[in-house]
């Protein structure tokens, strides 16, 4: 079953648990912060972006898999993407009616 | 013998390139999944975006009991690891006692959201209609994003109970623990989708 997994040492989980509940706290920090909206939302989306990393990383030991399995498991982030990268003209379409 | 060592050659190939079709096929689940998700926090971004109206969710949702669920689900993540940890390391008890702290996190999970919803629908909020006069889209979208996620919790643990019936009939050994490592795929990927649920729903104003 460990067919495609490198041989590595078992990383340290509670390390990765306190790193997750210090960016926990971080984020509810930021999102306190009063003004500076773009800041705190680029903010927000990178701490969450950071904290799903690293479990994807060392909780599903995606660290540790071969890099085919890796590309196959990161195919949906790029297809997310282009969904996003899809939705954007009608949000602008939305924000210029608003504000006019 | 020359076409034995063949086939000997094209198995240890193939096992050199696949991880087992029960890991493989629960990726393949995962990234199917994870595109559901996606389609669903696009339609929230968009409908967000597209709204006048739209509250500060801090001001309608209880953001500090969700960041304790939030950290409830993450201690899960870490239960679930040691699980399969323990099990690797021939240790039966440890996969047992970390499998029902994992499920004992899920099923807190559950019974905090389930306050939380049961609070909120008290208050007027449903999928159609809430008494703040703000943009009916939101309670929509915060039922249909956080029970879309709830039935995956709710599944997960149910599976977790699964292997773990079969864990205490001794099913799972250091050379036979491949089930325990799949459900903790399943497992740490619900945690992930609500790190991305907690940010995008109740965070960002």
């Amino acid at each position: 079953m460990t067919g495609t997994t490198k041989d590595h040492a078992e990383p340290n989980y509670w390390m990765v648990w306190l790193a997750l509940a210090i960016l926990t706290v971080i984020e509810l920090l930021v999102a306190r912060v009063q003004g500076a909206r773009a800041f705190v939302i680029f903010s927000l989306c990178a701490l969450a972006l950071a904290k799903a990393a690293l479990v994807a990383a060392y909780f599903m030991h995606l660290k540790f898999e071969k890099y085919a399995l890796i590309l196959v498991v990161l195919s949906p982030l790029v297809l997310s993407g282009i969904l996003y990268v899809g939705l954007v003209p009608d949000a602008i379409t939305h924000i210029h009616w608003l504000m006019h | 013998m020359a076409h034995a060592a063949t086939m000997n050659d094209v198995e240890r190939y193939e096992n050199q390139l696949t991880p087992g079709w029960g890991k493989l096929m629960m990726w393949v689940f995962l990234c199917s999944d994870a595109m559901s998700f996606a389609g669903l926090l696009a339609a929230y971004g968009a409908v967000r975006l597209g709204s006048s109206d739209w509250p500060v969710p801090a001001s309608k949702l209880d953001v500090p009991l969700t960041a304790l669920n939030t950290f409830i689900l993450i201690c899960s993540s870490v239960t679930m690891v040691k699980a399969l940890s323990a099990i690797k390391h021939g240790d039966r008890k440890g996969l047992l006692g970390y499998l029902a702290a994992t499920m004992a996190g899920g099923a807190t999970f559950l019974g905090i959201q389930a306050y939380e919803w049961t609070h909120l629908i008290h208050e007027g909020m449903t999928i159609s209609s809430n008494p703040w006069g703000v943009n009916t889209l939101f309670g929509a979208t915060f039922f249909i994003l956080t029970g879309f996620h709830g039935c995956h919790v709710l599944s997960g643990v149910i599976y977790l109970f699964c292997i773990f019936v079969r864990a205490a009939q001794g099913a799972y050994t250091v050379e036979n623990n491949s089930a325990v490592e799949i459900v903790g795929l399943y497992w740490h990927f619900v945690d992930l989708i609500w790190i991305l649920v907690f940010t995008f729903v109740y965070l960002i104003a």
